[in-house]
């Protein structure tokens, strides 16, 4: 009796063990489940970081079939990032994950709704959410590595998808209208098709930058600017004075002073830029939605579409200012057809709320063609 | 192991029993080879053994050094019918690529497309949207694009709705022993420096050979050969999208020369098109007002060699009203717009004594064929017919060589 005693309470000292971050600095040794990692845990019946990684948040989130996201960042203990405007410097080792999630009501039912539901001390609860899928992106010393883990309808466990995934789900909002979704968990190759943001240079994470990551976080012990949070515990160096950062727009739900071509453009930048700069997968193209390019005819003002082929929707140039309903910007990224749709990956429906906001903003703008 | 499990798996497959008109995706297929996709290693051979594959979801590859092999382009069969996801059927990113002896069918956008890499040999690939020409087929079949020392030989592309063989912004690039058939643009040469465009037989399409530039492009193009060629009866409706630069071609065009400098089109047979055998022309013709270009854009055509042709009957049924109207005015009821039309658009800050010097201009020696000016500029007033400026000489344009790689391959 006393042996099992002593048994029961090792195997219990086993399940309550902080988990600590994988470190692998090298080699393809990658855990075939989402655990191996040890970024997440499950806490009081709720999904949250490892004790070492942070919860972390951008201003304007890329689109995703409306999905909530969880992103987590762990550092190799003693190692710091080094900020820089464009993209920072992560030490080798470094892990982030972004776990897609949808609310779900009482009924069990998919909701599509904007409202932050992570608590900030506790996580996710799981008993309201549904996990679909965690994205894995590692810094090698040969480079960024981007993995795709798929949770299993038990939502015990995500496993690596190398080829990715896709899940039928319906979402339903207040108004009580529902939505088809036909998710796409992307493969490996087509996660580098949007993290190469520059030919040759290899994988980058595209939300950690300053310009995304410049806004205020609720914390457990409170709420604070995120990069300066991170700086304060030592996971970021070399961050400038407050008034140097750069910052982008909160698209549709503005702070103060935010207008609406900076929440236009913000948009574009987190949904589009990453491939659309002169050096990104679409650089073929010839037009360049980053926050380097100045409006004109780079950033598709009057701009003859190219190798669009379908995509240019019998619309004649990519932004028509005055004319949404003239401009291929709009038709594409209205549209749900794969051989059409802008973002070509990362979405099987449309962004109604993005939409408006760039239509608003192109019927804003002056001038013609 | 890999090629004995997916014969395994084919053999699986065939006892199941395919339903013959749904297509369904083979899923373990599917995964598999895109995995297989992405593990590869330089060096790699992946072989797709004959059968016709159902697939939904693009496949994408970004290892260099990679060989894709099939049985032959009537045997191994990717079919993309209902694809759900990805733009193209197969989207590569990566350098010392071979693809070979395979048909990507029906992809919800580009069949084939190839970004960014060098030394790329596309051979015996056919891409095909098998419900015939159709404006929501995909834009391009095979689509080297910001790609250097690229060769496409013994292919076929038929049915897509801008160019079935459409070389972009590359350098390098020779296209050869190929057939495009039923398409806007059968081959299409676009802001390529260095291509050479021979053996190949363009029929059906909307128009023949086209060699353009696109404004706003970081690489504008020149320095293509066209040359034994078989351009013939290209006459199909323009199904492009409007907005796209294809679908300006006029219906009936053989061979299109637009903004592009440095062609040469010469020992080709080029025949029964019912608008011109040879179109030379400006961005100016595409419908575009100069908002949409920048500063920099050099929107003429100069330097255009035509030689040496054979020209079949063509010109008698022109597309575009304004094309009809002057046929009937300048030309008569029966009669036929001569073998070369060009739009009459020249650099003004070029002419010397209000003349283009013949070194800059087209120059026609191909015995009794004639151009005619339509005078653009002017809304069509000076229609000319006057050779004098055409009857000069330009130097043969140098033969595209292909880096030892790929040229040893195609040996």
């Amino acid at each position: 009796m006393r042996g099992a005693l002593c048994l029961m309470l090792l195997l219990l000292a086993g399940c309550d063990r902080p988990v600590e971050p994988l470190y692998l600095p090298d080699g393809e040794a990658y855990p075939e489940t989402l655990s191996g990692w040890g970024m997440l845990q499950r806490a009081d019946g709720h999904l949250q970081p490892a004790a070492t990684a942070q919860a972390y948040d951008l201003n304007t989130p890329l689109y995703s079939d409306y999905a909530h996201k969880l992103r987590t960042l762990w550092l190799p203990p003693g190692e710091s990032a080094r900020y820089a405007e464009k993209d920072f410097d992560f030490p080798v080792g470094t892990v982030l994950t972004k776990t897609f999630y949808y609310p779900k009501d009482a009924q069990g039912r998919l909701l599509k709704n904007t409202r932050d539901d992570r608590d900030p001390a506790r996580g996710l609860d799981l008993e309201r959410v549904r996990l679909v899928e965690t994205r894995v992106l590692l810094r090698q010393r040969q480079g960024w590595v981007a993995l795709p883990y798929v949770w299993d309808e038990a939502q015990q466990e995500a496993t690596l998808e190398w080829a990715g995934a896709s899940a039928a789900l319906t979402l339903h909002d207040e108004r009580g209208d529902s939505l088809a979704v036909d998710y796409q968990v992307p493969d490996a190759n087509q996660c580098a098709g949007c993290h190469e943001e520059r030919h040759g240079e290899g994988l980058k994470p595209l939300g950690p930058k300053a310009r995304h990551l410049n806004r205020d976080l609720a914390y457990a012990d409170g709420v604070e600017n995120q990069l300066q949070h991170w700086q304060r515990l030592g996971l970021l160096q070399g961050l400038p004075a407050p008034e140097g950062l750069p910052r982008n727009a909160l698209a549709g739900a503005p702070r103060a002073g935010e207008s609406l071509e900076q929440q236009a453009r913000s948009y574009l930048d987190i949904n589009c830029a990453h491939c659309h700069n002169p050096k990104g997968p679409a650089r073929t193209s010839g037009l360049y939605l980053d926050p380097a390019t100045a409006l004109g005819i780079p950033y598709g003002l009057c701009k003859q579409p190219v190798a669009a082929g379908k995509g240019s929707g019998d619309r004649l140039v990519d932004i028509h200012p005055g004319q949404p309903d003239a401009s291929v910007l709009v038709y594409r990224v209205q549209s749900t057809d794969p051989s059409v749709m802008m973002p070509e990956l990362g979405r099987s429906t449309a962004h109604r709320e993005g939409l408006e906001l760039l239509t608003r903003w192109i019927a804003s703008l002056p001038g013609g063609c | 192991m890999r090629p004995l499990s997916l014969l395994a798996l084919a053999m699986l497959l065939a006892g199941c029993g395919d339903q013959a008109d749904t297509p369904v995706a083979h899923a373990d297929f599917q995964k598999d080879l895109q995995a297989r996709l992405i593990k590869a290693k330089p060096g790699s051979v992946i072989e797709i053994p004959a059968g016709t594959w159902h697939l939904d979801r693009g496949l994408s590859l970004k290892v260099s050094g990679v060989t894709i092999k099939g049985a032959g382009m009537d045997k191994t069969i990717l079919s993309f019918k209902g694809q759900k996801a990805g733009a193209e059927g197969l989207l590569v990113d990566a350098s010392d690529f071979t693809i070979e002896d395979l048909a990507l069918e029906d992809s919800k956008g580009d069949a084939l497309k190839v970004v960014g890499g060098k030394n790329i040999v596309i051979r015996n690939v056919r891409t095909e949207w098998t419900n015939g020409p159709a404006t929501e087929n995909g834009a391009y079949g095979i689509y080297p694009v910001q790609t250097e020392n690229t060769l496409i030989e013994g292919a076929v592309a038929i049915g897509a709705s801008d160019a079935g063989i459409y070389v972009g912004q590359s350098r390098n690039v020779v296209v050869r022993n190929s057939r495009a058939e039923r398409n806007v643009a059968g081959i299409e040469i676009e802001n390529t420096i260095g291509a050479d465009v021979y053996d190949n037989l363009a029929t059906g399409n909307t128009g023949g050979i086209l060699v353009f530039n696109m404004p706003n492009l970081q690489q504008p193009g020149h320095g293509t050969r066209i040359h034994r060629n078989k351009v013939e009866g290209n006459n199909h409706d323009n199904f492009g999208h409007k907005g796209t630069p294809v679908a300006s071609v006029p219906a009936g065009s053989g061979v299109v020369i637009n903004s592009n400098d440095d062609v040469e089109i010469f020992d080709n047979d080029i025949g029964n098109h019912r608008t011109a055998n040879v179109i030379v022309s400006s961005y100016f013709s595409t419908g575009y007002s100069d908002l949409s270009t920048s500063a920099d854009f050099d929107p003429y055509p100069e330097r255009i060699a035509i030689h040496g042709n054979r020209f079949g009957p063509g010109g008698d049924s022109p597309d575009h009203i304004e094309l009809k109207a002057l046929r009937i005015a300048k030309f008569g009821l029966n009669g036929r717009l001569p073998d070369i039309l060009w739009d009459g658009y020249v650099n003004p800050a070029k002419l010397v004594d209000g003349k283009l010097p013949a070194a800059m201009g087209i120059c026609v020696d191909n015995g009794a064929a004639t151009l005619v000016n339509v005078d653009g500029p002017n809304n069509f007033k000076n229609i000319s017919t006057d050779m004098s400026a055409h009857r000069c000489t330009l130097p043969p344009l140098p033969e595209v060589v292909l880096a030892s790689a790929g040229e040893q391959k195609g040996s």
